[in-house]
């Protein structure tokens, strides 16, 4: 039987020392490095102690797929592939996963939308897989560039859902969240977002632990579910015409462990919390007037904050790290000052927007918007300009030229 | 802080588990009793009255501490044995303990025999037939152990009890958690200690489990 804590100092293959995570992410030293958030995503996992990656092409996150390759190469990785399909990938995440492996993956827009139907099995069957969600448009016409109207949908299916904001925030939460999924009280798989090209293509300084630290490796044993096997569920009932009858019996087991799951979301709240220091954080929450935003709308929130100070208007920010768990009460905590909830998003459809109106009184307070989606940027002007209207102030018009 | 208590039921068509109405599992050297965290010396206690006050007394073994995949889960399954032991020297005329394995998780179609073993989608059924009014799930995988604890208090008035080895089970109304067989044996020496101090429910229990 294997136990996670009898090999913290002892080497792997690569020479790598298994590291106390806590004591890793927080004591050790860090190197700054410039680097694109798709290399990032490599350096993590070469300190990830990953069994199994499995890779499909689909811009943006393919060339983190193919630099995983490499480390694979490398002999960092246990084993590497590439599925049929995003569909494909999914299933056989599960596969490694339900085997007792640590599994990544990494997918984009489209793609996300292909392997769906995994997302909630997973979660039903506690497999603590993580997946990178590179955002990028999903609907025809056919666009690849940034756009989070995936993370929509991901909301619901049972997985941990985190917005990165950053490729810091990418590098610490790739390896704090397998600490935070793979504890047995939880044992979930993360869906872990950015914003895809704002994140993964651009480059920024990314402060690393050392490449000779890496996480100690996931135990199996501390699962709430049996590793796989044909006679236990959820297997059993897939093949089994279990969840096909019709009886009180099989309706409540059914509904019981979808309530298991929503309960292991609600249990990885504190080891969120613990691992990535609160599901929100913020800034100067006794302004009126409040951004509230995840992923890259922060930064863009950040510099409307800004431009706003330099003429004397001051304005609060409210950063959301985690998307599921819901940081509702933090959020209502954060809000309880404010007149004017600013919900700048990166989609067509304002989904934080809606989800902070369901969580505050008083939700007329939440202006959903200024929304870009397509690719479009969202200068921070746009910000500026809608702050600036809520509060009565004229402002230039900046739909179009010449107007 | 929730109002929310994890009581005995019969609670609901479909009871809420017990994380989404704001219980939170207990730290390591604590416990929870209806959903309140306690030192873990003060579950040992009212684990062992429970016990002591039951009609039908049941310890549910599962998986984990049935088969000797190791050293450590047959060192367990002797534990449990000896607080099986224990609470048989320990009850009053009319109490009768139980020792009902939860051998594994298939769903039994299309009958179980509930006299025999208990099952995480219908563990109400060996409940209701063996009129359980206190059990203790051990060595079952938390999950299938959540499953049962919540269609438990859902459909019976049975007091459940948890002796996790992982973080411990809100929907149980009382849970050790990081069991180990240091902490079975303690809790047998609590029973040893109550013995004779608690007034069974014979006569107020009419069938165990409600329904």
């Amino acid at each position: 039987m294997a136990d996670t804590h009898s090999v913290i100092g002892t080497k792997n293959k690569k020479g790598q020392t298994f590291t106390d995570t806590w004591e890793m992410m927080n004591n050790a030293p860090r190197t700054p490095s410039f680097y694109t958030g798709s290399e990032v995503i490599k350096e993590a996992l070469r300190r990830a102690s990953c069994d199994v990656m499995i890779a499909y092409p689909i811009t943006p996150q393919s060339e983190a797929a193919a630099l995983i390759g490499e480390l694979f190469a490398e002999g960092y990785i246990g084993d590497y592939f590439r599925g049929e399909s995003e569909f494909a990938v999914m299933s056989q995440c599960a596969g490694a996963a339900f085997g007792g492996a640590r599994v990544f993956t990494t997918t984009a827009g489209p793609g996300t939308m292909r392997a769906m139907e995994n997302f909630p099995m997973w979660a039903g069957a506690r497999l603590p897989i993580q997946m990178i969600v590179t955002c990028r448009g999903i609907n025809s016409p056919l666009s690849i560039q940034p756009d989070t109207l995936e993370i929509a949908y991901l909301l619901n299916t049972g997985m941990l859902v985190w917005h990165a904001e950053t490729a810091q925030d990418f590098f610490d939460w790739i390896l704090k969240g397998y600490m935070v999924s793979e504890e047995p009280d939880v044992h979930l798989p993360l869906a872990l977002c950015c914003d895809g090209f704002f994140v993964t293509h651009t480059k920024d300084v990314v402060n690393l632990t050392p490449a000779d630290m890496c996480l100690p490796p996931y135990d199996p044993y501390r699962s709430p579910v049996p590793c796989m096997d044909m006679e236990c569920p959820p297997v059993r009932m897939m093949r089994d015409p279990f969840v096909m009858k019709s009886n009180y019996i099989s309706y409540a087991t059914h509904a019981s462990w979808q309530q298991e799951v929503w309960a292991a979301v609600e249990r990885s709240r504190k080891h969120t919390i613990k691992w990535i220091n609160g599901l929100i954080e913020t800034e100067n929450t006794d302004t009126e007037v409040l951004i509230v935003s995840s992923g890259t709308a922060v930064s863009q929130g950040r510099e409307a904050i800004r431009l706003l100070e330099d003429e004397g208007i001051r304005c609060g920010l409210v950063k959301i790290k985690s998307l599921r768990p819901w940081p509702g009460e933090e959020i209502r905590e954060a809000t309880k000052n404010a007149k004017h909830i600013i919900v700048p998003e990166f989609n067509v459809t304002g989904w934080l927007a809606k989800e902070i109106k369901a969580t505050i009184p008083n939700s007329e307070r939440v202006n959903a918007g200024p929304h870009v989606c397509g690719g479009m940027t969202m200068p921070p002007e746009i910000i500026v300009s809608e702050i600036k209207n809520l509060l009565g102030m004229r402002t230039m018009s900046l739909a179009g030229r010449g107007s | 802080m929730t109002q929310y208590r994890v009581l005995p039921g019969p609670e609901h068509f479909l009871p809420p588990s017990a994380a989404s109405m704001g219980i939170c599992l207990p730290n390591p050297g604590e416990a929870h009793i209806n959903g309140v965290i306690v030192p873990e010396e003060k579950a040992y206690e009212e684990a062992a009255k429970q016990f002591l006050m039951a009609k039908v007394p049941t310890l549910f073994p599962g998986p984990l501490v049935l088969w000797a995949w190791n050293e450590k889960a047959a060192k367990k399954a002797t534990a449990i044995r000896h607080l099986y032991n224990t609470l048989k020297e320990c009850v009053q005329p009319g109490q009768t303990p139980m020792l009902i394995p939860m051998p594994d998780y298939r769903p039994k179609y299309p009958k179980i025999n509930p006299e025999v073993e208990i099952n995480p989608n219908h563990p109400n059924l060996t409940i209701w037939h063996n009129k359980i009014d206190c059990c203790m799930f051990i060595g079952v995988h938390c999950h299938q152990a959540n499953l049962s604890l919540k269609i438990i208090r859902g459909g019976t008035s049975c007091y459940t009890i948890a002796m996790c080895a992982q973080a411990g089970h809100e929907d149980a109304m009382l849970s050790f958690r990081d069991a180990s067989v240091e902490k079975i044996m303690k809790l047998a020496e609590w029973v040893r200690k109550l013995k004779g101090t608690v007034q069974p429910r014979l006569t107020s229990a009419k069938s165990g489990a409600s329904n």
